[in-house]
C-alpha cells in the first residue's frame, strides 16, 4: 500500500514541475469560464429556474466544471495515451511481470495527477470566477467536505473509464479514434457543455444515469445543496457504484489482456 | 496653422513623386533593389507554400497508414464540434432568443465562426507543438532545411480529419442562412465568404501569434487554446449575452469581433456593439491583413530569439 | 581552398536561474569563447569535447540554427546565420539522436520528400539514392516504415537522408551513439569512402574516440568554449605528455627492468610493462632491453587516447 502512496506522490511532484503549462491552463481555463459564464447568464435570464438552479447557481455550476475539468480529465490529459504507448510498444510486458498491479498502479499515479489539477489548476479559476461573479458557493465547511467525497467518487469513475478504454489498445492495432470518441461522450455526458439536469426528456433521463455524470453532474449538484440527508447516500451511491462495476470490468479486461500478452510472449 | 499644414503637405507630396529626374541616379538604383527584396520575398512565400505542400501530402500518407482510425478520428472532429452545437439546440429547447438572438441567428454566428476557425484548424492545426519541439530540440532539424520554418511548422501534423469540423460548420451556416429573414443585397452576399475567409486569416494570426509565443514559454501552449478555442466559442454567441468590457477587448485588444460579429450583424441589420460605424463591417480583410503583419513580427522576433539562445 | 571559416566565433547564452522562490539569477555562459579553425574542402575533421563543451553549439552555429554573438564564420563562403535556408541546400547534417525520417513511412517516402524538398534533378537523384542504397545496406529497407528499423539502420537511412543532394560537407553528430559494433562499421566504413570517393568534407563530433582514430586525420579537442587542440591525432599524444608501452616477454621471471629510457609499470611473472614518452621513437629502448635482457618477444602499445584527453582536460581544469 505504501508503494501506491509513493507512486501517487510522485505523479503529484510531476505534474507540479510543469509552472508555465499550469499558468497558461489556469489563464485558459478561466477565459472559457467567463466566455460560459455569460452565455448561461443570458439563457437563465430567460428562463429563471432552469433545471431547478437560479443564475448563480448556474454560474457556480460553470466554474465548477472549469475547475473539474482537468481533474477528471474531461479533456483527456491524464495517463491514458502513455499506457496506450505502452501497450503499442510492448514496454507494457514489463510492467506485468513486476510485482504490482497495474490497475493500481495506474490508479495511484493519476489520484496524484489529479489532486495536482484540482489544487493547481481548480482552485484559481474558481477563485477567479467568485469575484467575477456572484457564485452560489456554500458557507458551510460540511458542505465542502460532502462535495470533496463525491469529486473524489468522481475520480475514481474517471479513472475507471480511462482505464478501460485504454486497455483497447491491447485489441485495436489502433486507438486513437476510439480514446476520441470516448472523451467526446465524456464531455458530453458529463455535463460540461450544458448541465444534465436540463437535458430534455428521456435524453436528460439517459445522460443523468450513466457513469459520466458522476464526474461532474453530481459532485456539482452536492456543492450546490441539492443533494443531502438520504440523497446525499444516494448521490454516494450512484457513484460508487459505477466506480465499482467499471473498476470490476477494468479487472476483468486487464486479466483477459495479461493471458494475451503471456500468450504472445510479450 | 491651416496654412502651414497646406504647405506642409504639398511639400511632401513634392519630395515624393513630383521631381522627376531629381536624384535619378540613386531612384534608378534602389528600384532594382527595392524590386529584388519584393521578389526575394515573393520568392520565399512560394518556398514556403511548395514545403508545406510536399510536408502536409506526407502527413496524409501517414495518417493513411491507419485507415480506421482516420475514419474515426475524422468523426470524431465532425462529432466534438456537433456537440458543441446540440448544446446550443439543447438551450433552445428552454428559450425562444439567446441574448435577443433566434436561434436561426446564432447558427448563422456560429456556423460562420465555425467554418472560418475549421479553415485554419485544417491548414495549421498542430502549430502549437512548436513549444515541444523546442523542448526536445526536433524544432533543430526543421531549421537545417531549405524551406522557412513558419511553413514546415504549420504543416506539421497535417490532418484531414479536422474537414470534420469545416463540414459541421458549413453545415450549421447553411442552416442558419436558409433560416434568418434577411433582405439580401449583392453587398450582403458578397460579405458572408469575406467574412469566412477573412475570419480564418484572423485566426490564423492568432495561431502564429501564439506559436511565437512559445519561443519564450514552451509549456504556454495552452495560453493559444483561450485565444483560438475559447475566440471561436465566444464568437458563437451574440455579443449582446457578453459584458461590455469583454466585447470591447475582443474588439480592439484580440480583434476577434471582426472574425464574424462586426459583419454577421451587418448581414442581419442587427445593432453594432459599442456603438461602432457601419462601415466597419467591411474592415476584416484590412483587419487580417494587420493582424498577419504583426504575426509575422511575432514570429520573427521569437524566431530570432530562439536562434539567440538556442531554447 | 577552406570550406569552412572561423575567425574568433564567440556565442554567449545568459543563463536565468531560479534563486530562492522569486529571485532569478542571471548568468553569462561563454559556450564557445572565441575559436578560429579552418577546414579546407575534402577534410575529415572531428571535434571532441565532454558534454557542455561547446561542440553541439559550434554545430549550431556552422549550420545556421543558432547566431554567433561575434567573431565571423562563412561556410562556402556563406554566412550561415543570415542566409540559413541557401547554406541548406549546400550542407548534410546528420543529429544522432534526431530523425528526420518520416516514422510511419516506409524509408523511400523520406527520401522521395528530400528528392522534392531540394530540388535534386531526377537523374542525380537517382544516382545519389542508388550509391547510398548499395553502400549503406539500404536494399531491403527502403519499403519498411521507419519506426521498424533498428536504431544502426535507422542511423544508416538518416546519413543517407542527409546526403541526397550533394551537400560540400556533411555534419555528423554523434553518428555511431547506441549503435552496435556492426553497425558502428559499416556507418564509418561508408563516411571513409564518402569522404575519400566524393571527396565531401566531413565535420563529426563524437563520444567514441574510435570513431576518430579510424577516420580522422585531424582532430580538434574543445573544452569549456575554447579550441585546446587542433592537429592531427598522433599530435594528441606529445601534447597529452602521453606515454607508450613496451611489452616485453623475457625467458623467466626476473626483477624489473632498469634503464633510463622507461620505467617499468608493472611486473607480471615473465612479462613486464615498460612505460616511455610517446614522442620518443622505441627503437633505442628496444635495443637496449634486447641488449641487457633474455627477450623472447616483444610488442609496442600505443597510448589510450581516451587517457590522453581525460588528462588534458583534467590539467585544463586545474589552472
Amino acid at each position: 500500500m505504501r508503494l501506491y502512496g509513493v507512486v501517487a506522490a510522485g505523479s503529484f511532484r510531476r505534474y507540479a514541475t510543469y509552472r508555465v503549462a499550469t499558468a497558461a491552463g489556469v489563464f485558459t481555463n478561466t477565459v472559457f469560464g467567463f466566455i460560459m459564464a455569460y452565455t448561461y447568464t443570458a439563457l437563465w435570464d430567460q428562463r429563471p429556474q432552469l433545471g431547478g438552479y437560479d443564475v448563480s447557481q448556474a454560474v457556480t455550476y460553470v466554474w465548477l466544471g472549469q475547475a473539474l475539468l482537468m481533474a477528471c480529465a474531461m479533456m483527456g490529459g491524464g495517463f491514458e495515451d502513455e499506457l496506450v504507448e505502452r501497450i503499442r510498444s510492448g514496454d507494457i510486458a514489463v510492467d506485468l511481470s513486476r510485482p504490482v498491479d497495474l490497475q493500481l498502479w495506474w490508479l495511484a499515479g493519476d489520484m496524484g495527477r489529479a489532486f495536482f489539477h484540482l489544487l493547481g489548476r481548480g482552485v484559481i479559476p474558481l477563485g477567479l470566477g467568485a469575484l467575477a461573479f456572484d457564485l452560489a458557493l456554500p458557507g458551510a465547511s460540511l458542505t465542502w467536505l460532502a462535495f470533496l467525497a463525491a469529486v473524489t467518487l468522481g475520480l475514481l469513475v474517471s479513472f475507471a473509464l480511462r482505464f478501460l478504454v485504454a486497455l483497447l489498445a491491447f485489441w485495436l492495432m489502433d486507438g486513437a479514434g476510439v480514446t476520441q470518441i470516448s472523451w467526446l461522450a465524456g464531455l458530453f455526458f458529463s455535463g460540461m457543455l450544458l448541465p444534465l439536469n436540463i437535458f430534455p426528456g428521456a435524453l436528460g433521463e439517459v445522460a443523468r444515469a450513466l457513469p459520466w455524470s458522476a464526474l461532474l453532474q453530481v459532485p456539482a449538484d452536492v456543492l450546490l445543496g441539492k443533494h443531502t440527508g438520504w440523497g446525499l447516500a444516494g448521490a454516494y451511491a450512484f457513484q460508487a457504484g459505477w466506480a465499482v462495476v467499471l473498476l470490476g470490468a477494468g479487472r476483468v479486461l486487464q486479466t483477459m489482456a495479461t493471458r494475451r500478452v503471456v500468450v504472445q510472449g510479450g | 496653422m491651416g496654412a502651414v499644414g497646406a504647405v506642409g503637405t504639398v511639400g511632401a507630396v513634392g519630395a515624393v513623386g513630383a521631381v522627376p529626374g531629381y536624384d535619378s541616379d540613386s531612384a534608378s538604383a534602389s528600384a532594382p533593389a527595392f524590386g529584388r527584396g519584393i521578389r526575394a520575398r515573393g520568392g520565399a512565400m512560394a518556398n514556403g507554400l511548395r514545403a508545406y505542400g510536399l510536408i502536409a501530402a506526407m502527413w496524409i500518407r501517414s495518417t493513411m497508414t491507419y485507415r480506421a482510425s482516420f475514419v474515426m478520428t475524422a468523426l470524431a472532429s465532425f462529432a466534438v464540434t456537433a456537440f458543441d452545437f446540440i448544446a446550443i439546440l439543447l438551450m433552445f429547447s428552454h428559450v425562444d432568443a439567446l441574448g435577443g438572438y433566434t436561434l436561426g441567428e446564432i447558427a448563422f454566428l456560429y456556423g460562420a465562426v465555425s467554418t472560418s476557425f475549421g479553415l485554419t484548424d485544417l491548414a495549421m492545426g498542430s502549430i502549437d507543438r512548436l513549444g515541444r519541439r523546442v523542448r526536445d530540440g526536433t524544432l533543430d532539424t526543421l531549421l537545417v532545411r531549405p524551406a522557412p520554418v513558419l511553413a514546415q511548422i504549420a504543416a506539421d501534423r497535417f490532418a484531414l480529419r479536422r474537414l470534420g469540423r469545416i463540414t459541421q460548420g458549413g453545415l450549421v451556416l447553411g442552416y442558419g442562412l436558409l433560416t434568418i429573414e434577411v433582405d439580401w443585397s449583392p453587398l450582403k452576399v458578397l460579405t458572408v465568404p469575406l467574412m469566412v475567409l477573412s475570419g480564418a486569416v484572423i485566426f490564423g494570426a492568432v495561431f502564429v501569434a501564439g506559436a511565437a509565443f512559445q519561443f519564450w514559454a514552451q509549456d504556454a501552449a495552452e495560453v493559444q487554446n483561450a485565444f483560438t478555442y475559447g475566440g471561436s466559442t465566444l464568437l458563437q454567441y451574440p455579443p449582446t449575452v457578453f459584458a461590455r468590457d469583454l466585447v470591447r477587448g475582443v474588439t480592439f485588444v484580440v480583434p476577434l469581433a471582426f472574425v464574424s460579429w462586426l459583419p454577421a450583424l451587418y448581414v442581419l441589420g442587427r445593432p453594432y456593439p459599442l456603438d461602432l460605424p457601419q462601415w466597419t463591417a467591411f474592415t476584416p480583410p484590412l483587419v487580417a491583413a494587420g493582424c498577419c503583419w504583426l504575426a509575422g513580427l511575432a514570429w520573427r522576433a521569437g524566431l530570432r530569439s530562439y536562434r539567440s539562445t538556442g531554447s | 581552398m577552406d570550406l569552412i571559416e572561423l575567425d574568433g566565433v564567440e556565442k554567449v547564452f545568459d543563463v536565468r536561474r531560479r534563486a530562492g522562490l522569486v529571485r532569478r539569477e542571471k548568468r553569462r555562459v561563454r559556450a564557445v569563447d572565441g575559436i578560429s579553425f579552418r577546414v579546407a574542402r575534402g577534410e575529415m575533421v572531428g571535434y571532441i569535447g565532454p558534454n557542455g563543451a561547446g561542440k553541439s553549439t559550434t554545430i549550431k552555429m556552422l549550420t545556421g540554427i543558432l547566431t554567433p554573438s561575434g567573431g565571423r564564420l562563412r561556410v562556402a563562403g556563406i554566412d550561415p546565420a543570415r542566409e540559413r535556408t541557401r547554406l541548406a541546400q549546400r550542407i548534410g547534417v546528420v543529429f544522432g539522436q534526431r530523425t528526420t525520417l518520416w516514422w510511419d513511412l516506409p524509408l523511400k517516402d523520406s527520401y522521395r520528400l528530400m528528392h522534392r524538398m531540394y530540388r535534386i534533378p531526377d537523374a542525380r537523384f537517382r544516382e545519389n539514392l542508388d550509391r547510398c542504397v548499395e553502400l549503406l545496406d539500404l536494399g531491403e529497407l527502403l519499403d519498411v516504415p521507419v519506426r521498424q528499423l533498428s536504431l544502426g539502420q535507422r542511423m544508416r537511412g538518416d546519413i543517407a537522408a542527409a546526403l541526397l543532394h550533394d551537400p560540400e560537407v556533411l555534419y555528423l553528430d554523434e553518428p555511431t551513439i547506441g549503435l552496435d559494433v556492426v553497425s558502428k562499421a559499416k556507418v564509418r566504413g561508408f563516411l571513409r569512402d564518402l569522404n575519400a570517393e566524393q571527396g565531401t568534407t566531413v565535420l563529426l563530433t563524437t563520444h567514441d574516440l574510435q570513431d576518430i582514430e579510424q577516420l580522422c586525420r585531424r582532430v580538434m579537442v574543445i573544452d569549456h568554449g575554447r579550441l585546446m587542440y587542433d592537429g592531427a591525432l598522433a599530435g594528441l599524444h606529445e601534447v597529452g605528455e602521453s606515454e607508450r608501452t613496451l611489452v616485453v616477454d623475457l625467458a623467466r621471471e626476473l626483477p624489473p627492468v632498469v634503464t633510463e629510457l622507461a620505467r617499468t609499470v608493472r611486473v607480471e611473472g615473465p612479462r613486464q610493462w615498460l612505460a616511455f614518452p610517446a614522442s620518443q621513437s622505441a627503437a633505442p629502448l628496444v635495443a637496449a632491453v634486447a641488449d641487457g635482457y633474455p627477450v623472447v618477444d616483444l610488442s609496442v602499445r600505443e597510448p589510450d587516447i581516451e587517457a590522453v584527453i581525460a588528462k588534458m582536460y583534467a590539467e585544463r581544469a586545474e589552472p
